[in-house]
């Protein structure tokens, strides 16, 4: 098994027992055995792609919790008689068809919006990666269970599973729409990282680590999870998009936020309507939740290549 | 790498497995749909927009605009309702009464439905019987309820069963000739008859129902060629059809769309002829779509919202000051103008334009309450103690008809009045159903959006189910002991232009409670393609069909 | 191998009954379906009660759900809530359905993985940019503006295509709503093709089949694409259903009554035959891509082995 002699290498230098005496890896660059999330921050703060998305994130959760600092207006403050109107001096990005500042709600709407996108795609990552790995990793009547809920649970439609289970739980805030969001999310992330979990635990290193004696819980989280890493951060980056869409569709269902929330969901399906007479609505929340998406989907690149043993 | 191989079979024979179907499938719904492809308007044939209607096409079953359309053209009643709205006999030759509580029907000779059959008194008698009678679960049975016998055939109580199987105030005399007895006097009940529930039903309805669902028999201008639930359905001239309105075409195609979006693009680019519900969003630019060929004009339809009257912190004294105030906050003007494209009309009063001056419709019955006065309003809201709770959820459901932005815009409009941007918000329900539920059980507690789409042109019709205690439609439970007594007289009244005037001096005393807010009167609208001429709509906003020529 | 299938496709029993159960329990949640049938008029108690007597909505949810599922062993699914019977609609909806999403399917698959792995090996060049772009687009622009703008630019403004799907939805109709439902999904297949691909580049046995000197073509369709397929094929298997049900706004916009358009009505009219019939189909085809994709596994990554 020649081809994976790096991997082999990097991962044994995380164990004290087998630690390899620097043939491979230069001494003047080692001083210690650095663990592989060391080695990953390491790479990371060498990269100026993970500061600026950094930033960005970093930005919208301010504004999301102090909207104030770079917007004067009342986002409810809404006269139709200034519907659908184009900018103007003092509203430069106009009005939306409710005679709101599009600006104003625009900022406004990052905190429920990013709020909702952070806690799905943690919750969908955790509980889909978990689930996953485990039906993976084990196989048998664990994967058999997992997998067929899972296939049930992906069946259910989301107004069916909207309506019922907020109606149930009184829904409308953002925490109740998240929890929602991974309950129905899961299922596919679920199935991506068993797919991973199962092409990694057949991998040369993995059976080597096993042959050394480790434990289930040591190749799974050392072994198996940075190499299963990637798909799940490339799904989770772009979902967190679509769940920030998807509140909208359960907000516009009646069952998402409750009014007067503002979102850049809500702001985005109205837009919509009324793309051929205000195509100006829908710039706004539509280029802010690109931004956002954008920021996630290069910190994830950039965490990713950190993790990534084969580029050291 | 031989569990490799073995594996790569399996994959090969479930791909072709899956694509075997998907093709087989696919070729039988070709050739099914070949049989019966769509006719062009070159041959005659104007093809229409439609819906899925709810219900089974039963007449007395149907109680939904979309199955009303194909009962419209395929049924002809003792009256019908011309342009204007008015009842003109039509299958009947006379209909006379000396007391306003007996009435003697008499229809006119050698009438046919298509399949060649008679239209005889009974085909009447037995299907108002049939509509009645409990066990049959029909939805509109109701409007059968002022004929003598109606609690016999269908008692109030849920769980009695009925002591008979037709009503007692029904007599065939013979057939040509019957009499009906009311349980009270009700003088202008026979312009009701041109409502569908009261269309006479041929031997096949009962013989053989299910055959008869598949594929309705009537007497009027069209009859039903081929019917494919949920797609389409094809109507061509009865020649039995011997009524005024003979149809200028060769027929009609109703084609059943998902949305009404889709069916204006192709509206647009010539894939249909009528389309009768253009969608809000094109509004702004349908006249330059169309060039011109669009039609909007008043409709039988109120919309309101309704305060929930049975909880007291609604109509404690001092929230009719509240309520009133309410009402002179919302700005309809300019609501009807940036969200309805001037589709809707500002109401003025709990009726209807389609009535005419003449049938009841009034522009000075609301006056200043239906007027936005902003400082009017404030100061009322506040001298009555304010919006109960500080804040008022104007509920609606969201998965139809979409609500949103005219509660929005209606709340947004309150607000601004009241300098207060959370007192007026919208509360979706997901479901109509679950929203229906919560109202008919009597469980809002804050007001909710409400509507009338008029059954029949008669000032009646908005009145009475809506506003007299414990009528059909009085969602917000609202009663007063005036209005009751003022319908009452206005039922018995033989003198049309009296009783119409004792309905207003109801409507009056309702808008001075204001236990619903008038919002607008809703408009029909139809747009139509360069290949037809002629489009115009009845007062239910249902196009006239037999009046359409292809070019 | 073969006990492996067999093991698997019975599963499907148990999913069958805990689907069933599950949708019909939550239609049964939303409430009473009959105030919604008399429109925005108060029904009448003797009539409504009647209906109620008819649909059994008075017996307890385990008796109704036994009702319905001793009829569906008798092959009948029961009716919808205009009266037709739901195995009629099924049998409507699910060619229609699954010749748009073949459609779909190809589109996110072909064009995904080609942009993808041009992606992968261009890292960081204007081509990787262009994928990046695109995916941000399609996800924050919703399909309903893609679906309307496609329809009024293409069937309305220049007559390509019928703005709509006609009767029979013919595969030319299809590819306009095929592309759009595709949308997302296409994003998610170039994203997880290109990281895959870009992680493969740098692996020893691509240097080694390099080194060896086989022509570029087969390194990268034999060695790379192979190696890099894992996660795409998994996503493609999960993709499925997601097309299949979630396709109500494509459907909507383009007049596809499909699978999508037939449970929303059924949920919209709180009609569980409907739902519960559509849902448990749905749920099975699932369970065999899945078992489909378990299987490709096998094909694509020898190491993998089923007992």
């Amino acid at each position: 098994m020649p081809e994976n002699t790096d991997a082999l290498i990097l991962d044994a230098g995380g164990a004290p027992a087998t630690t390899p005496d620097g043939t491979a890896v230069p001494m003047d660059k080692r001083d210690k055995p650095r663990s592989l999330w060391n080695d990953a921050w390491h790479d990371l703060s060498r990269k100026p792609i993970f500061y600026i998305s950094a930033l960005v994130i970093l930005f919208l959760i301010v504004i999301s919790f102090w909207p104030s600092l770079i917007a004067s207006q009342d986002p409810l403050q809404c006269n139709l008689i200034n519907s659908q109107n184009g900018p103007s001096s003092g509203h430069w990005f106009g009005y939306d068809q409710q005679g709101c500042d599009v600006y104003t709600r625009t900022v406004y709407g990052a905190r429920a919006s990013v709020e909702v996108g952070i806690f799905s795609t943690l919750g969908v990552a955790v509980l889909g990666a978990l689930l996953g790995g485990l039906s993976g990793y084990f196989g048998g009547w664990l994967d058999a269970i997992i997998s067929r809920v899972s296939d049930i649970f992906f069946g259910i439609p989301i107004l069916l599973g909207g309506v019922v289970f907020l109606s149930a739980v009184k829904g409308g805030s953002v925490l109740t729409v998240s929890t929602f969001i991974i309950l129905l999310g899961w299922p596919q992330l679920a199935r991506i990282a068993r797919g991973a979990v199962i092409t990694a635990k057949e991998q040369d290193y993995v059976l080597a680590a096993k042959a050394l004696g480790a434990g289930h819980g040591r190749i799974m989280l050392r072994h198996i999870a940075p190499n299963a890493l990637a798909p799940v951060i490339v799904w989770s980056t772009i979902a967190l998009g679509t769940f920030i869409s998807l509140e909208a569709t359960l907000s516009f269902l009646g069952v998402g936020l409750k009014p007067p929330a503002v979102s850049w969901g809500i702001d985005i399906s109205a837009a919509a309507d009324q793309i051929r007479n205000a195509p100006h609505m829908l710039l706004w929340p539509a280029g802010a939740l690109s931004v956002t998406v954008l920021a996630f989907i290069l910190l994830g690149d950039a965490v990713r290549d950190a993790l990534d043993p084969k580029l050291r | 790498m031989r569990g490799a191989k073995s594996a790569k079979w399996v994959v090969g024979a479930a791909v072709i497995a899956l694509a075997a179907t998907a093709c087989s499938s696919s070729d039988d719904s070709g050739s099914k749909d070949k049989a019966k492809s769509s006719s062009g308007s070159s041959d005659g044939i104007v093809r229409a927009w439609w819906g899925d209607p709810q219900n089974p096409l039963e007449p007395a079953n149907t109680n939904e605009v979309q199955g009303g359309k194909v009962l419209d053209m395929i049924f002809m009643n003792l009256k019908e309702y011309d342009a204007t709205g008015k009842a003109q006999l039509e299958a009947a030759d006379s209909i006379t009464t000396t007391d306003q509580q007996n009435f003697t029907i008499k229809i006119k000779p050698d009438l046919k439905f298509s399949d060649g059959t008679p239209v005889t008194s009974s085909s009447f008698v037995d299907a108002w019987n049939y509509g009645a009678l409990v066990t049959n679960k029909q939805l509109n049975s109701y409007f059968f309820a002022d004929i003598d016998g109606y609690k016999a055939v269908h008692p109030d109580d849920e769980t009695a069963a009925p002591t008979a199987k037709t009503m007692s105030g029904l007599k065939v005399v013979d057939d040509h000739t019957f009499t009906v007895k009311l349980s009270q006097k009700f003088s202008t009940w026979p312009d009701r008859l041109g409502y569908k529930a009261f269309a006479p039903l041929p031997k096949e309805f009962f013989d053989n129902h299910d055959a008869y669902l598949k594929k309705p028999i009537g007497d009027g201008p069209y009859m039903i060629e081929s019917y494919t639930k949920g797609a389409s359905m094809k109507l061509v001239p009865n020649p039995n059809y011997t009524g005024p309105s003979k149809p200028k075409n060769k027929g009609v195609l109703l084609k059943v769309y998902t949305s009404s979006e889709t069916a204006y693009a192709d509206l647009q680019s010539g894939q249909l002829d009528v389309l009768d519900d253009i969608p809000a969003a094109d509004l702004p630019h349908v006249k330059n779509d169309l060039s011109g060929r669009y039609l909007n004009q008043p409709a039988g339809i109120i919309q309101t919202f309704s305060f929930p009257m049975y909880k007291p912190e609604w109509s404690k004294p001092g929230m009719d000051k509240v309520r009133l105030g309410i009402s002179m906050a919302i700005d309809r003007k300019t609501i009807t103008d940036k969200i309805f494209g001037g589709t809707r009309t500002p109401a003025q009063d709990l009726t209807s334009p389609v009535l005419g001056a003449a049938g009841g419709y009034s522009t000075s019955v609301c006056g200043e309450a239906c007027t936005y006065d902003p400082v009017k309003a404030k100061q009322l809201i506040t001298e009555g103690g304010g919006i109960p709770g500080g804040q008022m959820k104007l509920g609606y459901n969201a998965d139809s008809g979409s609500h949103k932005e005219w509660v929005d815009a209606v709340c947004n409009s309150i607000n601004n009045v009241l300098g207060n941007n959370k007192a007026c918000v919208g509360a979706p329900t997901g479901t109509f159903a679950d929203f229906r539920n919560q109202i008919t059980k009597g469980q809002m507690t804050q007001p909710f959006r409400s509507g009338w789409q008029m059954d029949y042109p008669l000032i009646d019709d908005f009145i009475t189910p809506l506003y007299a205690t414990g009528g059909s439609s009085n969602d917000s439970k609202y009663t007063n002991k005036t209005v009751d007594k003022l319908i009452n007289q206005a039922n018995a009244e033989p003198d049309t232009a009296k009783s119409i005037a004792l309905y207003q001096q109801a409507e009056k005393q309702v808008l001075t409670d204001m236990p619903i807010v008038p919002l607008w009167y809703q408009n029909g609208q139809a747009g139509w393609s360069s290949k037809v001429s002629n489009v115009k709509e009845n007062a239910f906003s249902y196009p006239i069909f037999t009046d359409i020529t292809v070019n | 191998m073969g006990r492996y299938v067999i093991r698997r496709l019975l599963q499907m029993v148990p999913v069958f009954i805990g689907t069933t159960l599950l949708i019909f329990v939550m239609v049964w949640g939303l409430g009473d379906p009959v105030a919604a049938m008399f429109g925005d008029r108060t029904p009448d108690p003797a009539t409504a009660a009647q209906i109620r007597l008819e649909f059994h909505l008075n017996d307890p949810l385990i008796q109704q759900y036994w009702i319905y599922m001793s009829h569906v062993f008798e092959g009948d699914f029961g009716k919808a809530w205009n009266q037709q019977p739901v195995t009629e609609l099924l049998k409507t909806a699910y060619p229609v359905t699954l010749r748009l999403t073949i459609v779909a399917f190809v589109i996110e698959a072909v064009i995904g993985v080609a942009l993808g792995v041009f992606a992968g090996l261009r890292r960081g060049r204007f081509f990787d940019t262009g994928v990046l772009a695109m995916t941000l687009i399609v996800v924050s622009i919703p399909t309903f503006v893609t679906g309307y703008v496609l329809q009024y630019f293409f069937g309305v403004k220049w007559s390509i295509v019928h703005p709509s799907v006609g009767e029979g939805a013919p595969f030319k109709d299809l590819l306009m709503p095929g592309l759009v439902l595709a949308g997302v999904s296409l994003a998610y297949v170039a994203r997880l093709t290109r990281t895959s691909v870009a992680e493969n580049t740098r692996a020893d046995y691509l240097r080694t089949a390099v080194a060896k000197g086989l022509p570029r073509r087969r390194v990268i369709v034999n060695h790379m694409l192979r190696n890099s397929l894992i996660p795409v094929v998994t996503f493609l298997g999960t993709d499925i259903g997601n097309l299949m049900a979630g396709a109500l706004v494509t459907e909507r916009i383009f007049n596809i009554h499909g699978v999508g358009y037939q449970i929303y009505q059924g949920i919209v009219h709180t009609s569980p035959a409907t739902v519960v019939g559509f849902v448990t189909i749905l749920v099975i085809i699932f369970l065999l891509a899945n078992l489909l994709v378990d299987l490709l596994y096998a094909v694509l990554d020898p190491r993998i082995r089923y007992a």
